[in-house]
Order: C-alpha cells, then structure tokens, then sequence
C-alpha cells in the first residue's frame, strides 16, 4: 500500500462528492431530516425518541454509505476507471482505503450534525458520553462502506447495485433489535442475528446510550467489545472486497 | 535501451473470451520510436490483444512481455500508458482535475498535468466538467491521462475514432513525434485509411493477424494500391488458401 496514493483516491472522492451538491445535501441534512420525523412522532408520548434515537444514528450511516459505495464502485468498475487504476501502480488496498477513508469522514461529518441536534434541539437522553455515538456511526459508516464495495462485484448494473439493499440490507434491520428484542426472537434467527455485522452496530449505539462504565473514554467495555466486532466484520467485508478487484479480468 | 530490441513482443498467444477463441495464436514485436498501427475490423480481436499488452487480460496460451518483462509486471506499471476505448476518466471532474488525481497516483510532478492537458489541446477546456464535453473530448481526456510521466510504451485504442480530421491529423503527427522520442507506440483502429500513417501495421481479422510489415511492403507484396485492397486481397488469398 501506498499513502500517496490512498490519499490521491480519497481527495478525488471527496471532490466528486463536493460537486455532487444534491448528493452531498441529502448525505448532510436527510439523517437530521429523519431524526427530527422521529422526535416529532413520539411528541408527548414519553420516552420513544430516547429509545430509538440511537438505533437510528446506527442505522443510517450504514446504509447509506453501503448504498453511496456500492453504486459509485461501480460505475468506476463499468466505466473502465478501475482498470485504468489497477493498470497504474495502483494497489487493492489502496483503492478500498481511499474509499473507507473518505466515505469515513464523510460519515464522521454527517453523524456530528445529527448528534448536535439530537442533544441540543431534541433533547436525546443518553448515558454514555455524546461523542461517543459518532466514534460508533463512523465505524458502522465505514462498515457499510466495506460491504457496499463488496456486493459491487457482484452487480452489473446500478438497478442491480440499488437491489443488494432489500436483500442485504433490510433483513438485518428486522434482525438487528430493534423491531423486537433479539432474545426474543425464534432460536434460530437469534442465531442469524447474532452473525449479522448490523446487530452489533445496533447494540453499540444503545449501549452508549444506556450505560455508563470506567472502561476507556467513560463508555462500558461492552461498547468497546462491539465496536470492535463491528470493525472486525468491516474489516472482513474490505478483504472480501479485494479479492474482487481483479487485475487481470477475462 | 538498445535501438532495435524489441518493446511489446507476443508470442503464440491465445485469449479465449467465453465460447468464443479472440486471439488464435497471434506473434509479433513491435520497435522503440516506432508507431505500429493496429488495424481490423470491428470485433476482431484488437482490444483483446492491446488489453493483453498492458496485462489486464487472462489469457490461454503463449507469452505476452513489454520491455523484457512479463505484461502487467509491477515494474510496468508506470512505464506503460493505456487508453481504453470508451474514455476512462471521471465523468464528474473537470479535465484538470482528472490529470491531477492520475498524476498523483502515477507520481509524476504536477507540471505533466499542463504538459498532458496541451498535448490534447484541451487547455482552453481544463476547467471543464468532462461530462459536458464532446465525446471526441472526453477521449482526449483519457489520452491526456495515458501521456502523464512520459511511459516507454503507449497502447492507444482507438484514440482517433469520431474525431475531427484536423485534430486526428494533428494527434498522429503527436505519435511520430513521441516514438522519435523514443517511445514505442501501438494504436488501433478500424479504419483503414489511418493506416497509412504508421510505420509498421498489423492487420488483424477473426482473432489471426493477416499481416505485420510496413505498408510500402505489404502493398508490394499484395500488388494494391491501399491498405483497404491489400486487406481484400490477402483476405481473398487465405480463402483460397483455405
């Protein structure tokens, strides 16, 4: 791997993103935009917000992350850009870093917003400290970023690319939690739940927001624990994704 | 590099794409400050053999090395420019920052950006967003990007499609002057008259090549006019032949 070049691709994403106002607007102001929807649906019934606030913070970076990576890889996939980048001294790692590494801060910018107003406009009652939900949404962002680069490989147009979120995505959502307790849920999804990367994203998010430990930065050792498998599968999904950006292709 | 030894040399190479065999045993070597030209129909082979070349193609059989190493080694990886044929750059950059993104990740200094940007005549564009350009353009674009940092080796496909008649006249004359410089250049294209513009042809149908030599020759040996007869007639030859 090569820094020069990491850096060369996540600048370059991040200027396409610059110039993609509509895009960029959506990313900042569409997680504020749903929060907001949510606090303005529990007004007045107690505690809801509280609840599913943070599951919320969780979930939208993830998704959308994996649905902006997946289409963008791919159109740099079909539109040969990718070849051309694989043809210079251009490494796997660097490709797949460049793109965490931008969608990340992306991802770290979004989720700062969207932590401001819940704290100071919506009054989002949580343990563990604030800053805390935006270290645990960049790493769900990032995650997202890694299984959006994986399933690209596997999509040959963007119809296909959009259709990974109904299949991948939204059944983990049934199964992170936050319908219906995982412990409650039939033996055998509980399972499945427990092997799906979005229910520990899901149960880092409440854990900051539900309690409180001595274990580093204030937060329990919980938090920690998932965050790191939520990385660990990030991890996985980026080494996964390698495997897919061929050099050679017939 | 001594003169003479040879740059791209392919031997007994086989590409299978699916059912279909694109490349049948095709050898030749191409020269440093030369420009060898391409040339076939459409669905021929071409972009296979090229994409062979730079070494992004699996391939069946045979040997593919450029500068005495094997295609696609690591070492190459700066030493050989490619232009694909749809244009690959980003549709969503301006021209400037197209070069710019590639130069970084090449490593050459940033005065190639405006080096590469002229050598298209594109200055007066390099603030342009390449998806407002022309398709003919774009495809500059692209052959900017493939000139950064001065490559040995230049595999051009079919940079000169769709362009208007000045600027192709003008890009060839852009060839000649880099393999005087010492540079080996492979261009294809399907148009046969372009032909004549190179110094030594290929000409290729079906996935075979009909011919390597330079055009006085092949139009010697085949008793025509122009490259679009001589291709007629050794065509009719390996029918008869066959």
């Amino acid at each position: 791997m090569n820094p020069r070049i990491t850096f060369a691709i996540a600048g370059r994403v991040l200027i396409q993103l610059r110039r993609d106002h509509r895009t960029l607007a959506m990313l900042l102001v569409l997680p504020c935009a749903i929060l907001t929807l949510l606090w303005w649906m529990f007004d007045g019934q107690g505690g809801g917000f509280s609840d599913l606030g943070p599951p919320l913070l969780a979930l939208i970076p993830f998704v959308v992350m994996f649905l902006v990576t997946s289409v963008t890889t791919l159109r740099e996939r079909s539109s040969g850009t990718l070849e051309r980048l694989l043809a210079m001294p251009t490494g796997r790692g660097d490709f797949l870093a460049g793109y965490a590494l931008a969608f990340g801060l992306v991802a770290a910018v979004q989720s700062t917003l969207a932590v401001l107003l819940s704290f100071l406009v919506l009054d989002l009652d949580v343990t563990g400290p604030p800053w805390m939900l935006v270290v645990v949404a960049v790493a769900d962002a990032v995650l997202g970023t890694a299984l959006g680069l994986f399933v690209s490989a596997f999509a040959r147009t963007e119809f296909q690319a959009v259709q990974f979120m109904p299949a991948l995505v939204i059944p983990q959502i049934l199964l992170c939690g936050l319908f219906l307790p995982r412990e409650l849920m039939p033996p055998a999804l509980e399972l499945i739940s427990d092997v799906l990367p979005l229910s520990y994203a899901v149960d880092a998010m409440t854990a900051v927001s539900e309690t409180s430990g001595a274990a580093l930065g204030g937060v329990s050792g919980e938090v920690w624990y998932d965050l790191a498998i939520v990385l660990g599968f990030a991890f996985a999904g980026l080494a996964l994704g390698a495997v897919t950006l061929r050099r050679r292709t017939a | 590099m001594m003169k003479n030894e040879a740059v791209v040399e392919v031997q007994d190479l086989v590409v299978q794409r699916g059912l279909v065999q694109a490349i049948r045993g095709i050898s030749f070597s191409t020269a440093p400050g030369e420009v060898t030209g391409l040339l076939g129909p459409s669905g021929c082979g071409k972009s296979t053999l090229m994409r062979a070349v730079v070494g992004v193609q699996i391939i069946r059989s045979g040997t593919v090395s450029v500068l005495g190493l094997p295609a696609g080694d690591k070492r190459l990886r700066d030493r050989v420019g490619y232009v694909t044929q749809a244009p690959s750059v980003y549709d969503d950059l301006t021209v400037a920052e197209n070069l710019r993104f590639f130069a970084r990740v090449l490593g050459v200094r940033g005065d190639e950006v405006r080096r590469c940007i002229d050598a298209v005549d594109l200055g007066s564009r390099e603030n342009h967003v390449v998806s407002r350009l022309s398709g003919g353009q774009r495809s500059r674009v692209s052959l900017a990007v493939a000139l950064l940092g001065n490559p040995d080796v230049l595999v051009l496909d079919e940079p000169t499609v769709g362009l208007d008649p000045v600027l192709r006249r003008d890009l060839w004359a852009m060839f000649h002057e880099l393999a005087d410089q010492g540079t080996a250049v492979l261009v294809s294209s399907h148009v046969m008259d372009e032909a004549e513009r190179c110094d030594r042809l290929l000409l290729m149908r079906d996935g075979a090549l009909l011919a390597a030599e330079t055009p006085p020759a092949l139009l010697e040996r085949t008793d025509t006019s122009d490259v679009e007869d001589a291709f007629l007639a050794l065509v009719e030859t390996e029918g008869v032949a066959a």
